[in-house]
């Protein structure tokens, strides 16, 4: 096999951190070569170093055996590599084609919109994606939108594209859509470079592996020579992923009843419709459903983010409907923002600053109007070791952190008001096979305490392992609840498709 | 060999420090040739502003006269600022401070000289403030740009301060002079070595400092820095954005109103046509400079105080029309701004180059 493109003893620092110690891979052609890395190993730092967007401070980028320079993701593009980003960066209000044409550089002045067109659709056809051309961004969904960052980069021709986490987002059957592309794209030789957190996936896809480990390459593994027990091993040096006991629930106190919710939405239809659930104390109720049933608009109402059009909600009897975020989480309801980047956190803000954002008026971080800055500090050093942020020198504002790390502190928030019901949608997205265990950790721990949680995951194995009781959602109502011990994937499945079940728990 | 343009991966302190002073530096270059096409020598003048402004003890306290609402104007607009909240408005806050003010002084009869001059503070501070909270309204209400509604109402305030001058405030004894009569003794702030220097500098000064705590150490400090960081995530902290805003735009004109005070009581003595040369404009400039930091605001405004005094004797001395400052004001604001994209970009040399 030939190498396309060598990485070699690439090292990168930023002030008071190494983010790339030595690193050294190469991908060849044709092939679907994963990045494997503990949050803030520095996966995304090396791509972007790739990528032309960050310089090294030392080694070599070699394509075709020949050192070269790039000063920015112009120059890269120009060399075929290009890479699908986190965070799109599409216009909402245009077009699924006028954005695609936005990304083309010679696009002539008159060009010929048909023909450019008929070019986008046959891509489309060629991979079989569902996407209409027409259609505006905005109404998309995040995976959607995931198929035009991909268009983008087919339409230029790339020989090396880069995907970044690009499954956080999707839903399980948008996934397997993706490693259908995937395939076909590593078929044409294309080469590929993927970042997933999730080992079924990366089991699923690789042909090798590449170890990241504190910002140094450890190993490259050939597809045959690698297991997923393996893999972890490698990528945390031993089997450190927190263990925790799942003790049965017992208690029947209802802390949170909601009757007959309906939420309409953007669109005028219908996110949550004539929607009933019973959550009790001390349980985690897992929601299993196929992204975009209602979900987020549920999790948006109980923290209080979205109005109801009908139905009420109670908190141990205390009516809670149309309440803002501040009331819903003194009646004790927490929630980790989906959308990290947008609504979690305050960019510039330092670490410290952001894990109070929630309780900064509270007694403990404030003296009369003044606030408490050594109490602040003692509370960030506890959650930064407890959590294992990693998180820069002193001071450092969060919008440097890595993905994952960014995710971490926004789940320590949450979690350190010890809140009485806890929201957490997909609060595992983005994590390290050990953080994420840590996350379930708490969250069992929590639910020893009196804690009820909320669980809105995609990933089936994670909601059938962490709770007492299942609810099926479809199309924003409730199908019924299972019993997590005593269910297969295949009767959850069935009920995600809207399959009413013969007796419910 | 070939020049790129490189964005920096993150801007080094230093040269955010730097920039502001390599702008003016490079401002002072460019308006050298303003002088020399007026046939000025810019050296000979740059010189004669310092020594102008700082070179006596009459320079330097008319320096520190100007300085004073300066510092009142450029901390209210920066407190805005930093809530992205642009407050343009610091001019016609000022003019309905001195009008509150004034109203106090003329027909309150109040006769202590420590309760007059409270009053006339808060007449100022609620008058300013209530002049930009209607932008801080209608900005959390409707969505309305605070920018536009701000600058527009700064013709208001002008206008109306002219109207009372001309019509029913006009000093009966005043030869039909658009002022109105002198305040007595009670409104006026205490004087200083022979000079026109006032106790409204120090006044400033403490406001700089009361709102350098008030942000970096307050629970509603942090509340607007969040907000300033990411306006969802603040709302979705459960945060009240839309009262904030208006907190804040309320805040930071009644800032600006003080400067209206502190320049009738301290300064003028009556209300009279343009009591503020163009401070609510500057205050923009020095918060732009000042990088949103109290502190930084005050030495700011010194050196747009020196500026002023020695742009003054320029016009004295070799006839300069006072539009000069006002141009080297433009030149720093807009080598600011170009020193913005050195900030975040870097020129570089590369060998070979990519294979683009
Ligand atoms: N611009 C920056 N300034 C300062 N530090 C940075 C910057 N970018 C990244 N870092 C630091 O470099 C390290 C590596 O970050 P990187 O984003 O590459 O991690 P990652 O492997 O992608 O992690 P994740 O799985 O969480 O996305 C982190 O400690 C991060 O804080
Ligand atoms: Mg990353």
């Amino acid at each position: 096999m030939t190498d396309i493109i060598a990485i070699k003893n690439i090292r990168k620092t930023f002030p008071g951190v190494i983010a790339l110690d030595d690193v050294s891979f190469s991908v060849s052609r044709g092939e679907i070569h994963t990045l494997l890395g503990e949050n803030g190993a520095g996966k995304s730092t090396l791509m972007n170093v790739l990528t032309g967007l960050y310089h090294p401070d030392s080694g070599q980028i070699q394509i075709a055996g020949e050192n070269i320079h790039f000063t920015s993701p112009r120059d890269s593009l120009a060399c075929g590599i290009g890479m699908v980003h986190q965070h799109f960066m599409l216009v909402p209000a245009h077009s699924v084609f006028e954005n695609i044409l936005l990304a083309l550089d010679k696009v002539p002045n008159f060009y010929s919109r048909k023909k450019y067109k008929e070019k986008v659709q046959k891509l489309i056809d060629e991979f079989n994606l569902d996407l209409d051309l027409d259609t505006p961004v905005w109404r998309l969904s995040i995976g959607a939108q995931q198929w035009i960052e991909l268009i983008k980069l087919l339409m230029r021709d790339c020989k090396l594209l880069i995907l970044d986490e690009p499954t956080a987002v999707l839903t399980p059957q948008e996934t397997a859509r993706l490693f259908n592309v995937l395939r076909k794209l590593k078929e044409q030789g294309k080469s590929i470079i993927f970042i997933s957190h999730k080992m079924r996936e990366v089991m699923e896809i690789s042909d090798r592996v590449t170890i990241l480990k504190k910002g140094r390459s450890i190993t490259t593994r050939v597809r045959g020579d690698f297991d997923e027990s393996k893999l972890a091993s490698l990528m945390i040096g031993r089997d450190k992923v927190p263990q925790w006991q799942k003790n049965l629930q017992m208690s029947d106190e209802i802390v949170l009843d909601i009757q007959n919710l309906s939420v309409r939405n953007d669109r005028g239809l219908s996110d949550l419709d004539d929607f009933n659930l019973q959550l009790k104390k001390g349980e985690i109720l897992g929601i299993a459903g196929v992204a975009g049933n209602g979900q987020k608009a549920l999790a948006e109402v109980l923290t209080g983010l979205k109005n109801t059009n009908q139905g009420r909600i109670y908190a141990k009897q205390k009516d809670i409907t149309n309440s803002n975020a501040r009331y819903s989480y003194v009646a004790g309801i927490a929630h980790i923002p989906e959308d990290r980047k947008t609504i979690g956190i305050a960019p510039d803000m330092s670490v410290d600053e952001n894990l109070i954002m929630k309780s900064f008026k509270s007694g403990s971080f404030r003296n009369w109007i003044f606030q408490n800055k050594k109490a602040i500090k003692r509370n960030a050093e506890e959650k930064i070791e407890q959590f294992a942020i990693k998180s820069g020198p002193d001071g450092t504002p969060v919008r440097y952190l890595s993905g994952g790390n960014i995710q971490k502190v926004i789940i320590a928030r949450e979690l350190s008001e010890k809140p009485a019901v806890l929201v957490a949608l997909y609060p595992t997205r983005g994590l390290d096979i050990g953080s994420a265990g840590y996350v379930h950790k708490v969250i069992a721990d929590g639910a020893d305490q009196g804690m009820s949680t909320i669980l809105i995951a995609e990933d089936l194995d994670e909601l059938l392992k962490l709770s007492d009781r299942i609810a099926v959602m479809f199309r924003g109502r409730l199908i019924g609840y299972v019993d997590p011990r005593n269910t297969t994937r295949e009767e959850i499945g069935l009920m995600m498709s809207g399959e009413t079940p013969g007796e419910k728990v | 060999m070939k020049l790129v343009i490189e964005r920096r991966e993150i801007s080094s302190a230093l040269l955010r420090f730097s920039a502001p002073i390599a702008s003016i530096g490079v401002a002072l270059f460019v308006a050298g040739f303003l002088l020399l096409a007026s046939g000025v020598s810019p050296l000979e003048a740059y010189k004669e502003i310092i020594i102008e402004s700082l070179g006596s003890i009459y320079g330097l306290s008319e320096t520190l006269v100007k300085t004073t609402p300066l510092i009142f104007a450029g901390l209210g607009v920066s407190l805005a600022f930093r809530m992205q909240i642009w407050n343009i408005g610091a001019e016609g806050q000022i003019y309905v401070g001195a009008m509150g003010a004034s109203w106090v002084a003329l027909f309150s009869g109040i006769q202590t000289h420590w309760i007059m001059l409270t009053a006339m503070f808060f007449a100022a501070f609620l008058c300013g403030g209530t002049w930009a909270g209607v932008a801080g309204f209608l900005r959390a209400r409707w969505k309305v740009n605070e920018v536009i509604v701000t600058l527009l109402m700064n013709y208001i305030a002008i206008l109306w301060v002219d109207y009372l001058i001309y019509g029913p405030w006009k000093d009966p004894k005043g030869f039909n002079f658009p002022l109105t009569a002198q305040f007595s003794d009670t409104a006026r702030l205490a004087e200083y070595f022979n000079t026109r220097m006032h106790s409204g500098f120090f006044l400033a000064l403490f406001c700089a400092l009361v709102l350098y705590l008030f942000i970096e150490r307050t629970v509603w400090g942090y509340e607007i820095k969040v907000i300033g960081s990411n306006q969802r995530a603040a709302k979705y902290a459960g945060m009240n954005t839309g009262m904030a805003i208006f907190f804040v735009l309320f805040l930071s004109g009644a800032i600006a109103g003080i400067a209206g005070f502190s320049e009738v009581a301290g300064l003028q003595h009556r209300l009279q046509h343009g009591i503020s040369p163009g401070y609510g404009y500057t205050a923009i400039i020095i918060a732009w400079l000042a990088k949103r930091s109290a502190i930084g605001v005050v030495i700011v405004s010194f050196l747009m105080g020196v500026l002023l005094v020695g742009g003054d004797s320029l016009q004295l001395l070799w006839q300069l029309p006072v539009a000069f400052v006002y141009a080297f004001q433009g030149l720093i604001l807009f080598f600011l701004l170009a020193s913005d994209f050195f900030i975040i970009y870097r020129l570089k040399f590369v060998k070979g180059g990519a294979h683009v």
